[in-house]
């Protein structure tokens, strides 16, 4: 067994879920696509709506990654290192949308 | 310097000694590539918010509630039963059972297979009605590249995804793949996944009512 091999075997293949925690995780995963398809049929402000499902949304991401991907059960280091830098260079990239409500009026005006 | 601490400064986590974050190459390389790919797809999505936003013209209530509504909730939990079996072909492959991981491998194959069949009758659906990537009935001709671009991209994945499995489930049943590359195949599907929770409510919900 080589080096890479004995890492796999005792850090890569470790798991802290059991089948009834994957199948609690699928239900809640089923319900919240069930109560966003709900949400969409009531009349609510766009942006709240937007604002709702999008929550929603993140929620699933969050269940999927910490269950499903295992990131619940890694080292806090690795969880350290994607998670904050994923959620900066996302929030970075809303920075532009200010510019799409002002094109909006200005297309709206001629 | 003792001998004893230096050989912890050398061995340590930090220090190449070892893996600091605990998991094999494979395994970090796929987080990465997962990484660079989130910030594809949500550069994408925010480009499909801005232009919504910003054309006044854009397409409205475009998706009945049949077949748009019914077949993409319906995509949804079939792509969310294939990453409850894509975690028992995971959870097999750490039992060292091959006949089930590669079994629970097919399934998920299977789910990937159904949800590209509903997606592209979706896909026919919207054709018919008109709508092109440089066109459609209704407004600003963007919808149709962005509609097409995004969900494309996504069903390229889910492609790409069942392939990869495929060459795993060979592999692994056949003895010439590990445990770990069943588990790294995993992070990949899961990640086509939970994309498509971001698509569904930001494409499909939100054009029922708006």
């Amino acid at each position: 067994m080589d080096a890479h091999e004995e890492m796999a075997a005792s850090y890569g293949t470790h798991h802290g879920g059991s089948n009834k925690l994957y199948m609690t995780v699928w239900f809640s995963l089923v319900g919240l696509t069930l109560a966003e398809v709900y949400l969409a049929y009531l009349h609510f402000d766009p942006v709240a709506m937007l604002l709702m499902l999008i929550g929603l949304s993140i929620l699933k991401a969050g269940l999927i990654v910490a269950y499903f991907m295992h990131l619940r059960f890694e080292k806090l280091g690795l969880v350290l290192t994607l998670v904050p830098a994923t959620i900066f260079c996302i929030g970075m990239m809303t920075v532009i949308f200010p510019d799409s409500v002002r094109l909006m009026h200005v297309r709206l005006m001629h | 310097m003792t001998e004893a601490h230096s050989e912890a400064v050398v061995t340590g986590p930090w220090s190449g000694g070892g893996s600091p974050y605990a998991i094999g190459h494979k395994k970090l390389g796929m987080w990465l590539f997962i990484l660079s790919d989130v910030m594809t797809f949500t550069a994408l999505l925010m480009a499909y918010s801005y232009s919504r936003i910003s054309n006044p013209d854009w397409p409205a209530h475009v998706f009945p509630i049949f077949p748009a509504i019914i077949f993409s909730t319906t995509m949804t939990v079939v792509l969310l039963a294939s990453s409850l079996t894509m975690v028992m072909a995971v959870a097999a492959a750490h039992r060292k059972d091959r006949g089930s991981a590669v079994k629970w491998l097919l399934a998920t194959m299977a789910g990937g297979l159904i949800f590209c069949v509903l997606h592209v009758m979706e896909w026919f659906h919207l054709i018919e009605e008109g709508v092109r990537p440089f066109t459609n009935p209704w407004g600003s001709p963007l919808f149709g590249a962005a509609f097409f671009g995004i969900t494309g991209l996504h069903m390229t994945h889910v492609l790409c995804g069942v392939i990869y499995l495929g060459i795993v489930a060979f592999g692994y049943g056949t003895s010439r793949f590990k445990d770990e590359d069943v588990e790294v195949s995993g992070l990949y599907w899961h990640f086509v996944d939970l994309v498509w929770m971001f698509v569904f409510p930001m494409i499909y919900l939100m054009s029922v009512k708006y």
